[in-house]
């Protein structure tokens, strides 16, 4: 694993633009946009051969302070956007970085039939559990009995488990990480990004001013702690005593498998229209 | 000082920027004894005082001033480990060495 220093992620970023960037203190949108960029500038890719899209959400505003082609589209749409991209120009690498909300609840649709279509495109969920950018309402990953603005109550529907959901869908590479475990999700978006079809990590991350305040999870250091604390690899929980596993999030690449991919599909069907066209 | 203005054909302007605010950097310098060789900077200008590179630091060799903002306590306990570098949420720290060996800070 390639060591990135501070001053290469700042060469990454797009000097006209306002810096500190908006993102409140401590979350993990910085952590995990530092992330991508040492996973990108370790493989010693030429940039304009990578395209960054997104939807709308505060973790979607990341395209907006890297230097690569991007494209900050539409609430749920990201995904959409990235088809039509590796559509039309099937070497570029697509990066598509998502919220919680934008990729699972209004961008559902987008999320499952890539995967079933196995498109080559790198899914980066960042999920903190709730709508951020627009004041902190329940999303579908936000878990039992956390209070949001729309359940003062505490929520009582039922949760997404990201990747079961994309595996079932058929999705090729599935893992999960957490804005803490930086060096493990580098490998992972190293991986990811050099797998040849559609690839998702679900980001465990911390919004500490809505959603830690709102459940009393305490500050930006205590909600890094709880992604250390109460998260297991998934190599390891064989070894575990079952009590020891209650309440954690397991962590890990849950499946890496190779099927056809869409992209090299379609020009197969062309070339064979193209050659029973000619006879 | 100088100020960028884009405008589209209409002459409406859709960008703006004052350069004043780009990348500056303001550094904390830390004067450093014996063998050390290699302080950490610290982009005042960037950081929100979150807390977390001084909660994570393995070698305890930072804290934080009354107002939050974190500095090296005890700059020859660094271990130039990078994780303040990589857990900092907006680029405001380093804790690296250069390739030399030496120390490492805005160009
Ligand atoms: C079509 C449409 N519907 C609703 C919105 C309002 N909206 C903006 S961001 C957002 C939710 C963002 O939440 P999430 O995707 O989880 O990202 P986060 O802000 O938490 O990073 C919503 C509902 C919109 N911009 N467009
Ligand atoms: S509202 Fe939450 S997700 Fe959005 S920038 Fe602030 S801490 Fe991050
Ligand atoms: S490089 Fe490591 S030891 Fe040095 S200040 Fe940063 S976290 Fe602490
Ligand atoms: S992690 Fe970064 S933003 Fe947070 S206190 Fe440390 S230097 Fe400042």
């Amino acid at each position: 694993m390639g060591k990135v220093s501070q001053r290469v992620v700042h060469d990454f970023l797009r000097h006209d633009k306002k810096f500190p960037h908006v993102w409140c203190s401590g979350c993990s949108n910085g952590t995990i946009l530092g992330t991508i960029i040492r996973a990108i500038a370790e493989q010693n890719l030429d940039r304009n051969n990578i395209t960054m899209v997104s939807g709308i959400g505060c973790s979607s505003r990341m395209p907006v302070y890297i230097d690569l082609n991007t494209l900050h589209s539409l609430h749920g749409r990201a995904i959409a956007f990235a088809t039509g991209i590796k559509t039309f120009k099937p070497d570029m690498k697509v990066i598509v970085v998502t919220g919680d909300g934008d990729s699972t609840a209004i961008g559902g649709n987008h999320l499952i039939h890539a995967a079933r279509r196995n498109i080559d495109m790198t899914v980066i969920v960042v999920n903190n559990n709730i709508y951020g950018m627009t004041g902190g309402q329940y999303s579908p990953t936000t878990p039992d009995d956390a209070k949001a603005t729309t359940s003062p109550y505490g929520n009582f529907d039922r949760q997404f488990d990201i990747c079961d959901l994309v595996i079932g869908a058929g999705a090729t590479y599935v893992a999960r990480s957490s804005a803490f475990h930086t060096m493990e999700l580098q490998k992972m978006i190293v991986d990811a990004m050099n797998h040849k079809g559609f690839s998702i990590i679900d980001v465990i991350s911390a919004c500490p001013v809505i959603y830690g305040r709102m459940n009393k999870k305490g500050g930006p250091p205590e909600m890094m702690q709880a992604m250390r604390d109460n998260t297991v690899l998934n190599t390891a929980t064989a070894k575990l005593p079952p009590e020891k596993l209650e309440g954690k999030t397991i962590r890990g690449v849950f499946k890496n498998v190779q099927c056809p991919e869409y992209c090299e599909q379609y020009a197969k069907v062309v070339e064979k229209i193209k050659e029973t066209s000619d006879e | 000082m100088s100020q960028k203005v884009e405008k589209d054909r209409t002459g409406t302007i859709i960008r703006e920027e004052d350069s004043s605010e780009k990348m500056t950097v303001e550094v904390n310098e830390v004067k450093t004894t014996g063998d050390f060789d290699a302080p950490v900077y610290i982009y005042y200008n960037w950081c929100k005082k979150c807390g977390i590179c001084v909660a994570f630091c393995p070698t305890k060799c930072l804290a934080r001033k009354a107002d939050g903002s974190p500095y090296v306590k005890y700059p020859e306990k660094c271990i130039h480990c990078e994780t303040c570098d990589r857990l900092c949420p907006d680029f405001a720290i380093t804790g690296a060495k250069d390739k030399k060996g030496g120390a490492y800070g805005p160009k």
